[in-house]
């Protein structure tokens, strides 16, 4: 036991050295999402530990609430814009913005442009254009544009990974979290059979047609617990909280962690 | 208003039999999908030039349908231009009438579902043959389609084995599918011969030659095009395309969507009449149904792009699991999602739009590349802001949530209320979350808050 992670914290300092001269040192700004903020802050932490691990700056613009997606799917446009333009002013000034979530990087980078244009705003779609250009999701963003996949993790457990649908479909992140997760020490990575269905959260899907939203869980669940995998993880804390709270109330003994959290794991 | 989805879904969900049938046939047919269309590499380029297509053909109807009407009618043709269901229901019935028909034969088709021709023309006493055998399956079991491809994808071998004993007076089918399938032959193989008067869809027009296309599988549209002296054409409007070569894009990127083949058995394509060969009178029947009002929506026109493949119903998960009944349309999955509301009015489906999770697995496969999600949530919206169907307890709840999101101050004191399982949100989602999930364990404190404490 102490031999591997004598070896681990070795392998770790090795990388972070080893990552610390390769990229310059960026200045993140945390897009926490409202979620996770409120629910979920272990995420957030996760995500300050590992991008500090790897010797960049954090922080965190307080005046930040919701991005907006829920009122937007729902319907609510006209209640979403006034946070779109929240949004754009809270990060005005971010080099870079990482959030750990797929659906609501995809929020900023793709519906963001959509609502500007239904509101008829040069401006602002010039402003929303800009803020997403720098916006990431964490895998892409230690993936893609650091050009990193080993960030130093140990976690001796058995995995699964569920692509979520925003992840997969509009930012289009491809193999960045399963890169992430092949380099974390001791990790154990299982192929989740016909990973890409969606989980049935899809926002206020999971509560305007709960049974369907259900059905689609069921068959998730079936499938994670066919891998014999110990956590089910993602990058969106969204699904992960529809996932979860299906695997809880089932007492399957399987649990459900945020890509970040394994990240950061040592 | 039909049965709100959600409470037809429920229903749906179940049905054992049902899942399992859907489960089978959806997967099957995705799988060959992905095969023939993995082997062309320059399949998004094709479906970048449908989309073209579509939209340029979408951006000058006007134009397209009356030079598609003069070059029909210069082939010896008659075009009849009906605004609703009713007035083109009035048109095949008096042509069928005029033949002294009490008996059509039909090729599967989808706008004379929409429009219940068959129903109309019973109640001039002249009954429809349907002719495709998912069509004939339904229809012997006075059942309705629930996909628009394969219309009894809900019905397993063993369930019509039974329909053709009952109907058709069959004794002993066996269990073999071409055993089943010759009762049905037999059957239709008289009425080809027979009756007067054929009935067939559209899968496109060519305005530049005044060509009818239909795509189809089993031969009996062949037969249904050809053999009878009359035949008459329903289609919607948005089937017509400006040129003749958009078909060879068509050809390759429909039945690779749809059947998962790479090119489908039959194509019939006719112009007009020609003397001595096929029908001596044919009527093309061009149907608005409500489609010139989705003309005026820029986001959700698109919606007319469609090509009917069905490849988005089979990878949708909610189709998946509900089926086509659900959703109470001749066009169920998520096109039908996007379609039925827009045809019909909101305010005939306002619940179809939240009939998704926006997982986005439609606009990847969708040949002509509609943007269904886009649609979804655009006609969401509209129906948030056009009609009363949205209850008032949701729209107080996303009222508060807004103002609760405008503000940080507001925002932290809502944190607080959540945690405590309490504010506005939470009181909308407890109860139908909680049915079959767990809520999170409430963390000790807040991101920012430990973020605060952190300095």
């Amino acid at each position: 036991m102490s031999v591997t992670s004598d070896a681990g914290r070795g392998h770790r300092r090795r990388c972070a050295r080893r990552l610390r001269g390769r990229t310059s040192r960026l200045r993140v700004s945390l897009f926490i999402t409202c979620l996770a903020d409120t629910l979920f802050p272990s995420t957030g932490q996760a995500t300050v530990t590992v991008l500090e691990r790897l010797g960049h700056d954090v922080d965190f613009p307080r005046e930040q609430t919701c991005c907006g997606q829920m009122h937007a799917n729902t319907g609510f446009q006209e209640e979403a814009q006034p946070l779109v333009r929240r949004f754009v002013r809270v990060f005005a000034d971010a080099e870079t913005i990482v959030t750990p979530s797929g659906s609501c990087a995809a929020m900023v980078r793709e519906q963001y442009p959509r609502l500007a244009a239904e509101a008829g705003d040069e401006r602002l779609a010039a402003e929303v254009r800009a803020v997403g250009e720098r916006t990431y999701e964490l895998s892409e963003l230690l993936v893609r544009r650091l050009g990193v996949d080993d960030v130093g993790a140990r976690y001796p457990h058995r995995v699964t990974y569920h692509p979520t649908c925003h992840s997969l479909r509009l930012l289009k992140v491809g193999d960045a979290p399963t890169r992430l997760l092949r380099s974390v020490a001791g990790l154990e990575l299982v192929d989740l059979p016909q990973a890409e269905g969606c989980c049935g959260f899809g926002g206020t899907f999971a509560i305007k047609n709960a049974d369907v939203s259900t059905a689609m869980l069921t068959d998730k669940v079936r499938r994670i617990l066919d891998t014999q995998a110990e956590v089910c993880t993602a990058a969106d804390a969204s699904c992960l909280m529809q996932i979860g709270g299906a695997l809880s109330r089932l007492r399957s003994g399987v649990r459900a962690v945020h890509l970040a959290e394994i990240l950061a794991a040592t | 208003m039909s049965t709100p989805f959600p409470i037809a879904a429920r229903e749906a969900l179940a049905d054992s039999q049902l899942r399992r049938n859907l489960g089978h046939a959806t997967s099957t047919i995705r799988t060959k999908r992905a095969r023939v269309v993995a082997e062309l590499p320059d399949w998004e380029a094709l479906r970048e030039a449908g989309r073209a297509i579509k939209a340029d053909a979408i951006g000058r109807l006007d134009q397209l349908l009356l030079e598609l009407e003069e070059r029909v009618s210069a082939a010896g043709g008659h075009v009849h231009w009906a605004r609703d269901g009713d007035e083109a229901n009035a048109i095949v019935t008096a042509v069928a009438r005029d033949h002294g028909a009490d008996e059509v034969i039909k090729v599967k088709s989808l706008a004379t579902d929409e429009i219940g021709l068959n129903e109309a023309l019973a109640g001039a006493g002249i009954s429809a043959i349907e002719t495709d055998l998912a069509e004939l399956i339904i229809q012997l079991d006075n059942d309705v389609s629930s996909h628009i491809l394969v219309p009894a994808i809900h019905r397993n071998r063993e369930e019509i084995r039974a329909i053709f004993e009952r109907e058709l007076g069959a004794r002993d089918l066996g269990h073999e599918p071409a055993q089943i399938a010759e009762v049905a032959r037999r059957h239709l193989r008289e009425k080809f011969l027979s009756v007067p008067v054929g009935i067939s869809g559209a899968n496109f027009a060519v305005a530049e030659t005044g060509t009818v296309c239909v795509f189809e599988s089993e031969g009996n549209g062949r037969m249904c095009t050809t053999l009878p002296r009359v035949l008459v054409t329903v289609m919607g409007i948005e089937k017509v395309i400006a040129a003749w070569r958009d078909l060879e894009v068509m050809l390759q990127l429909l039945p690779r969507s749809s059947t998962g083949e790479r090119m489908n058995p039959y194509t019939s394509l006719w112009r007009g009449v020609s003397e001595g060969d096929g029908p001596q009178e044919f009527h093309l029947v061009l149907l608005d149904g409500g489609r010139t009002q989705v003309l005026a929506d820029a986001v959700g026109r698109q919606a007319l792009h469609c090509i009917r493949c069905s490849a988005c119903l089979n990878v949708c998960p909610v189709y998946e699991r509900t089926g086509g009944h659900a959703y109470r349309s001749v066009y169920p999955g998520p096109i039908g999602a996007i379609l039925t509301p827009q045809l019909r009015g909101l305010d005939a489906a306002p619940s179809l739009p939240w009939a998704s999770s926006l997982c986005g697995a439609c606009y990847e496969v969708c040949p002509v590349k509609i943007d269904i999600p886009t649609v979804l949530v655009h006609l969401r919206g509209r129906v948030v802001r056009e009609t009363d169907a949205e209850p008032r307890t949701e729209r107080a709840a996303m009222a508060a949530m807004a103002k609760v999101f405008a503000s940080r101050r507001a925002y932290e004191r809502a944190q607080r209320l959540a945690r405590l399982g309490r504010g506005p949100l939470v009181s909308a989602a407890l109860a139908p979350w909680t049915r079959s999930r767990d809520l999170p364990e409430p963390p000790a404190q807040t991101f920012r808050a430990w973020w605060r404490e952190r300095g």
